[in-house]
């Protein structure tokens, strides 16, 4: 029998679950901030369980037309045998709300594995090796962060598909869309970090004992640096189904034959609404919303939790220390970062950075 | 601590150029690398000509950037009009208009033309990007500036209000409300509105800009604006205004609600951020009322962050106009760029998101220098 310690006075032990941040500051919220993380996850389940088990729990297939009944009918309202109704096209709606959550969750996937992958390895590079490179790319990646999100999308998606596509044609297209927005996020907090750890006491010794640079890069800093992208990871994952909702509702979005996409079904149900018809929109715009909250209500509590201006008060003294005073605000992100800009315009009253005494 | 350069900040709001300004370390370090400031606003010239100068590289990325990506796909004539004309047609076509020159010749070629403020000719209706822009440009305009009103009315007070209950009750609800509000995509919102409010209720119209009458109106008008707020007002027709701000209200509301759940959020944490500082509760010890000590103390030297971010959301309305045009049809830039997806007009959707990236370009420019004249730590 060991008694129970209140939270503060318990002895840490550095387990492997405990190296987890997200653990840690799930366990160090409290009340109002605790709720919001419960609801996130919940909502975040749901979806990834969705996705996952489209094929049994939709009654019907995403492209399917008729039954051994024949044809389902246009517009038809929400019956017995179709929950939701079915849309313009004839399609149930239900099942396409179902199935769109695997479209969704395949985009997310890809686009976040993309532009992290991409992000980290230029912000890594960009912040160790300095010089015009480091400058190029910062330069680049802050003029692609200040423009329109969706306009961006849409012209990736010309770029790479031509506006249309089929499944996975159309995921990738949709995905690499989304990656090249979100690649300056990624690239802006790495080169950050990196640029501060390069100065470290450590990572000066691994240079003395003649670790190579590579070897430096990977090992001492990359390691060190990743303390943040959970945070932008998420809120990504949120903004990545917007967007995509939003190229779907342009009309860029997948074939309804090939998969189903919310925004796609939105689209198609526009002219629906006038007439009074809510079924065909209703539905997929709450998947939609309900998939967006799910993640960012995961992001904002993680954001809170790992920021200790906006932490829970009591929560404060149990971890105290140990939290990086690291905030992201998935709108606030990422102010241009101009210094580069400056210096090579020959405002030199900003001195180099500290990279050249190294040597 | 919090402003140490060395701290990841992407949130702290102000730009980072202000972030260098406010304390480079090694600025410190090598005092005479400093310029000398013989007098007053001295700082402030240098600080607006380099911000100036910074639009340029920006404008020149984005326009190369979207130039090359549209050119991937091949050339606009073969998007727009292939399969409706034989190939020996196409052929003639695309020479005509220089397409088979080598991409390098066609680019530019095409950056010539933007210093000259020629940003190309529409294919499918023949028409000047440019005169594009002055045609439907008012509209997006009106319609962005009806949602930065309501997103301010609704922003503002309840994010102090969110930020003053912090962690109560009120502050929860605000906050779900607020991430709701980011949630929900612009149409669906629009949608939503329309079925309630037009459908349903019949309160209000279901699209466009006015009824028919109140366009002919506003096509006779001599020496129109193109913001139906203006004309009408200076028309003088009270049922005219009446109608205007009808049409006006859920497309305003739609977009406004999204960038309103945003502001909500900036002010929450940046009035948060200020809550906690020892003068406000100095002021609270000499008895300064809790209603000033959120609205003065803690919410002016919230603004500045809240300016440059609120300034970096006219990318996201931007961006949110084209959705919420389409939904509306409201007959502005993003419909209209809409309208050219369809047509795979790629010549005039270039065009136009090269003159909306210029307009972001120009906006954060002015938001920075409001930001410089706000507070004077941001200019040196």
């Amino acid at each position: 029998m060991t008694t129970t310690l209140p939270p503060a006075l318990r002895p840490t032990k550095r387990g492997v679950l405990s190296r987890v941040k997200f653990l840690n500051n799930a366990r160090s919220s409290v009340g109002v901030q605790r709720g919001m993380l419960l609801t996130g996850v919940i909502l975040t389940a749901l979806l990834i369980l969705t996705a996952i088990f489209a094929p049994v729990i939709a009654p019907f297939g995403f492209s399917q037309l008729r039954d051994d009944g024949g044809l389902f009918g246009a517009q038809s309202a929400p019956n017995p045998k179709h929950l939701l109704g079915t849309t313009t096209g004839g399609y149930d709606v239900l099942s396409r709300v179902i199935w769109g959550a695997q479209t969704a969750v395949s985009v997310v996937i890809v686009a976040v594995l993309l532009s992290i992958i991409a992000g980290v390895t230029l912000g890594l590079l960009s912040g160790y090796i300095g010089g015009w490179l480091d400058r190029m790319l910062v330069v680049i990646c802050d003029a692609i962060y200040a423009f329109p999100t969706l306009l961006l999308a849409i012209v990736m998606s010309i770029a790479i598909s031509g506006g249309q596509s089929s499944l996975w044609g159309g995921i990738f297209a949709a995905s690499i869309s989304i990656t090249v927005v979100f690649i300056p996020q990624y690239f802006r907090v790495i080169r950050a970090e990196t640029v501060r750890i390069k100065n470290e006491a450590y990572v000066e010794s691994a240079l003395v004992l003649g670790a190579s640079s590579p070897r430096i890069m990977f090992r001492h800093v990359l390691r060190n640096a990743t303390r943040s992208l959970p945070l932008i990871f998420t809120l990504n994952s949120s903004e990545a189904i917007l967007t995509l909702a939003g190229l779907g509702f342009l009309g860029f979005g997948i074939e309804p034959t090939s998969a189903a996409e919310w925004g796609f079904d939105l689209n198609k149900a526009l002219a629906d609404v006038s007439s009074g018809i809510w079924w065909t929109s209703v539905p997929p715009g709450l998947a939609i919303v309900l998939a967006v909250l799910g993640i960012t209500l995961v992001g904002e509590s993680l954001n809170d939790l790992a920021d200790p201006r906006l932490r829970g008060r009591r929560a404060v003294a149990a971890t105290a220390g140990s939290v990086a005073a690291t905030s992201v605000d998935p709108v606030a992100a990422v102010a241009p970062d101009t210094e580069s800009l400056i210096t090579m315009l020959g405002a030199n009253y900003y001195p180099e950075p500290e990279s050249k005494q190294k040597s | 601590m919090i402003w140490s350069p060395h701290t990841p900040t992407i949130s702290i709001g102000i730009t980072f150029v202000s972030t260098l300004l406010i304390d480079a370390p090694s600025a410190a370090k090598k005092p005479e690398t400093r310029p000398k400031r013989t007098r007053d606003g001295s700082g402030l010239r240098r600080y607006l000509i380099i911000r100036l100068l910074l639009i340029v590289p920006t404008i020149f990325i984005l326009t190369t950037l979207v130039f090359m990506l549209m050119r991937v796909t091949g050339d606009p004539i073969t998007a727009a009009l292939g399969g409706r004309l034989t190939a020996d047609q196409l052929q003639e076509r695309i020479h005509a208009a220089g397409f088979d020159r080598p991409i390098i010749v066609q680019y530019f070629e095409y950056i010539g033309q933007i210093f000259t403020g020629n940003f190309g000719t529409t294919l499918s209706d023949n028409r000047p990007v440019l005169e594009v822009l002055t045609t439907y440009g008012a509209a997006t305009l009106e319609l962005a500036f009806y949602a930065l009103v309501i997103a301010f009315i609704i922003g503002i007070p309840f994010g102090m209000l969110a930020a003053y209950f912090r962690d109560k009750a009120p502050d929860a609800f605000l906050r779900v409300v607020a991430i709701l509000f980011y949630a929900t995509p612009v149409f669906f919102a629009g949608m939503v509105l329309k079925l309630i409010f037009s459908v349903w209720l019949k309160w209000l119209p279901v699209s466009g800009r006015g009824t028919t009458t109140t366009e002919l109106e506003m096509q006779l008008l001599k020496g129109k604006t193109g913001i139906y707020l203006i004309d009408a007002l200076r028309i003088g027709d009270g049922a005219i205004l009446a109608d205007v701000l009808a049409h006006a209200l859920l497309p305003g509301l739609a977009l406004g609600l999204l960038t309103a759940g945003i502001f909500l959020r900036l002010v929450r944490t940046n009035v948060i951020g200020t809550l906690s500082m020892d003068y406000v509760d100095a002021a609270r010890s000499r008895g300064v009322k809790e209603f000033r000590l959120v609205r003065v103390h803690a919410y002016r030297p919230a603004l500045i962050p809240i300016i440059t971010v609120i300034g970096m959301q006219i990318a996201l309305l931007l961006g949110g106009a084209v959705l919420t045009e389409s939904t509306f049809e409201w007959k502005g830039l993003g419909y209209q760029l809409t309208q050219y997806l369809q047509a795979r007009d790629f010549v005039a959707v270039q065009g136009i998101v090269v003159l909306l990236a210029v307009i972001v370009a120009v906006t954060n420019f002015i938001v920075d220098v409001v930001a410089a004249l706000i507070d004077p730590r941001v200019r040196y």
